[in-house]
């Protein structure tokens, strides 16, 4: 998977937690909890969705690497590149 | 037609999940009606067999009109059959769908402890989804849900639906959330007017608290971690056990206490809008179950799916503003409940402890409180006793 795939698969799980949200007005550096409006439950069912599909598990001190479609593809595409 | 709200006055039925013949028992969901809060579902409080359905899909019934004929076990079809009558409550007795029951009486619905139930039949679709399903025509049941748990969401519709997608419109008057606009006005002004609030509020050191949630989340899987939010309604509900005059509902011959604690859950709905579903008798649970039991109202609350004795059942309400933001609400209180707790975003602020000062985390809880039921006495009590058990997070 290239970083663009990990940013399709998260804005994908991200509509599927915000389904109001259209993806494609979603920008990289949009913030997903200050500019998307996400509360604490769904980023807690975006990792739970991320968990389940990339097998990766993001612990909560790490949920900052994900406030952002542009970081969390590049934090995801580490975190599968080193196994996690 | 139940009533799910004292400003409801009537309701659009959506969708039936019984037919004639069908076997109902206590508990099951019968229908999906659209009201200004969204597409709720009603439960039948009654045993029996499917007589006869009275409305019909679009219906707008005034609340007590009556949806469907139930038989008792052995009772003959009433005489008027042939007539089809429309009086409420024929003499012959058949039960009308009976609206939820006081909350004083015993009532063993604990929400699933673990997983979110699918939905019983029907299509699951979000409110907006239901009302641009409508515009255009499209039946909810050829569509194949993209949302969580198959739940059919507004994009689904614009996909599928005549005229492939559209540009979005204004939203015209009558959309869900001017509509979702107005119940809210009609409850808090209605609670400014009859309700003389008190409110107290105390700030509280949450340090320990947040301590273990970090140390228990960390050695857990995503799925069973637990937020702040899930103590602060545990918290509620134990302490409002004991403090009887904040936990019921205030109706026209004066205040009843509720021996059953259902907190009403504050949830914010994207786009807008706010409904507080309640936790059923939530003492009873532990404290995964009731981080598992709001994660479902939540859940069901954003994909319009929450139960009639959901949305009038709540004997007291717990509003959070999460994880960031203001430090403290005074909120209002919804009626007919006679308290709510309304807990600011937690700061971190300088703090004595021992007699030094050092930085914590702390949360500001306002508690607002019908004055015709308690004085400050009483919710000083209770707010004491919230904060004990919050300093003990481990035995919540």
């Amino acid at each position: 998977m290239t970083q663009t795939d990990f940013r399709a698969a998260f804005l994908e799980e991200l509509t599927r937690v915000a389904p109001d949200i259209d993806p494609a007005t979603v920008g990289d550096d949009d913030h997903i909890q200050d500019d998307l409006g996400l509360d604490s439950m769904d980023v807690l069912n975006l990792v739970v969705a991320l968990h389940d599909r990339l097998g990766i598990d993001i612990p909560e001190a790490q949920y900052v690497e994900i406030a952002t479609p542009r970081l969390a593809s590049a934090y995801l595409a580490s975190k599968v590149a080193a196994g996690a | 037609m139940p009533s799910l709200g004292a400003d409801m006055e009537t309701g659009t039925l959506v969708e039936w999940l019984i037919a004639p013949g069908s076997r109902v028992h206590r508990g099951d969901t019968v229908a999906v009606i659209e009201t200004q809060k969204g597409a709720i579902e009603i439960e039948i409080f009654e045993e029996g067999i499917v007589h006869r359905l009275e409305a019909a899909l679009g219906d707008d019934l005034p609340v007590g009109a009556p949806m469907a004929i139930i038989l008792a076990e052995g009772e003959a079809a009433p005489s008027d059959d042939a007539a089809r009558t429309h009086e409420p409550q024929a003499a012959s007795g058949p039960a009308p769908l009976a609206a939820a029951p006081p909350v004083a009486s015993p009532r063993p619905s604990v929400p699933p402890a673990t997983t979110v139930p699918p939905s019983q039949g029907g299509a699951a679709a979000s409110p907006a989804a239901r009302l641009r399903a409508r515009e255009l025509g499209v039946d909810l049941a050829s569509i194949e849900g993209s949302g969580p748990n198959g739940v059919i969401v507004l994009s689904d519709i614009e996909r599928t639906g005549p005229g492939g997608r559209r540009e979005p419109q204004p939203s015209p008057a009558g959309s869900p959330m001017t509509e979702m606009r107005k119940a809210i006005a009609a409850a808090m002004t209605r609670s400014k007017e009859t309700i003389p609030h008190v409110y107290l509020s105390h700030t509280i050191d949450l340090q320990r608290a947040i301590d273990w949630l970090a140390a228990h989340n960390r050695e857990k899987p995503p799925q069973e971690r637990i937020l702040l939010g899930a103590l602060f309604v545990r918290a509620t509900a134990l302490a409002a056990r004991d403090s009887k005059d904040l936990n019921g509902h205030y109706l026209a011959d004066g205040f009843h206490a509720s021996d059953m604690v259902n907190p009403g859950v504050a949830v914010a709905l994207r786009g807008g809008g706010l409904v507080a579903p309640a936790l059923m008798d939530a003492p009873a649970m532990t404290l995964t179950e009731t981080m598992a039991g709001i994660r479902d109202l939540v859940t069901r609350a954003r994909a319009g799916r929450l139960k009639g004795s959901e949305m009038t059942g709540g004997t007291i309400t717990v509003s959070a503003l999460g994880e960031s933001g203001c430090d403290m609400m005074t909120g209002i209180i919804f009626p007919p409940q006679v308290a709510l707790v309304g807990l600011g975003a937690p700061q971190t602020r300088p703090w004595v402890v021992d007699g030094t000062v050092v930085p914590r985390s702390v949360v500001t809880v306002c508690v607002s409180a019908d004055h015709r039921v308690a004085d400050g006495r009483q919710i000083s009590r209770f707010i004491t006793e919230f904060e004990t058990l919050l300093q003990r997070p481990e035995a919540l």
